[in-house]
């Protein structure tokens, strides 16, 4: 398993992502191998605290099966998925897009363009109205391992 | 012509139209999109002189923030 991110944990991370109070100010990649490591030493994790270029996909990501997308910036998710469907067309990509507020279970839906797998209800951006809640972040989260899965065990 | 656009058949009173074109006709005003005619990927600096024609599966994604 390869993680790469470039950000350090904030305590409003807390609420949704997988860190706790004592690893604030930590890099979030290196405390998330801790992490994995307390649930299952006998995982590999290669952790690359990076921020990501259309390069670096390309050479970091291109022996994996699967790549999944936890992007907070649009431009950023622009910049994957343009990444991925110009030079690694075979690659699957697994994006969530849309988490953004609270209720409305059936808006978040899953569908697949070619090799990119969209999760998410494709329409609630993340303002200070609709801030991102630990339960629409992890459904959509859980339903891109599910789409992992899916993919990993179909080939 | 008759085109597919997000998986549904939408028809259009015009032989082709470029992507900036039909992006203004359907309103598609949201800054961060990722565009794929037949499947090929257009960048944004080629909407202006790229051209849908009769029978092209055009999808557009909006980007939004949030993760």
């Amino acid at each position: 398993m390869i993680i790469t991110d470039f950000d350090i944990i904030d305590k409003s991370n807390l609420t949704r992502q997988y860190y706790f109070y004592n690893q604030i100010g930590q890099k979030k990649v290196f405390a998330l191998k801790d992490n994995i490591y307390l649930i299952n030493p006998k995982i590999n994790v290669f952790a690359f605290d990076i921020m990501l270029k259309p390069l670096d996909i390309i050479n970091i990501f291109k022996h994996c099966d699967v790549i999944v997308e936890a992007f907070d910036k649009a431009e950023m998710k622009q910049m994957i998925i343009e990444t991925a469907l110009t030079k690694m067309p075979d690659k699957p990509l697994v994006t969530g897009l849309g988490i953004a507020g609270w209720g409305d279970n059936n808006s978040i839906k899953t569908r697949k363009i070619d090799n990119l797998y969209i999760c998410g209800d494709e329409k609630t951006e993340v303002s200070e109205n609709f801030p991102p809640l630990a339960p629409r972040v992890g459904i959509v989260a859980n339903m891109q391992a599910n789409t992992v899965l899916e993919i990993l065990l179909n080939n | 012509m008759k085109i597919i656009l997000n998986n549904r058949q939408e028809e259009f009173n015009y032989n082709t139209i470029s992507i900036s074109k039909l992006l203004e006709i359907k309103k598609f005003t949201f800054k961060m999109l990722v565009i794929k005619i037949n499947g090929n990927l257009i960048k944004k600096e080629a909407r202006e002189t790229t051209y849908i024609q009769d029978g092209d599966n055009v999808i557009v994604l909006h980007l939004i923030s949030g993760g």
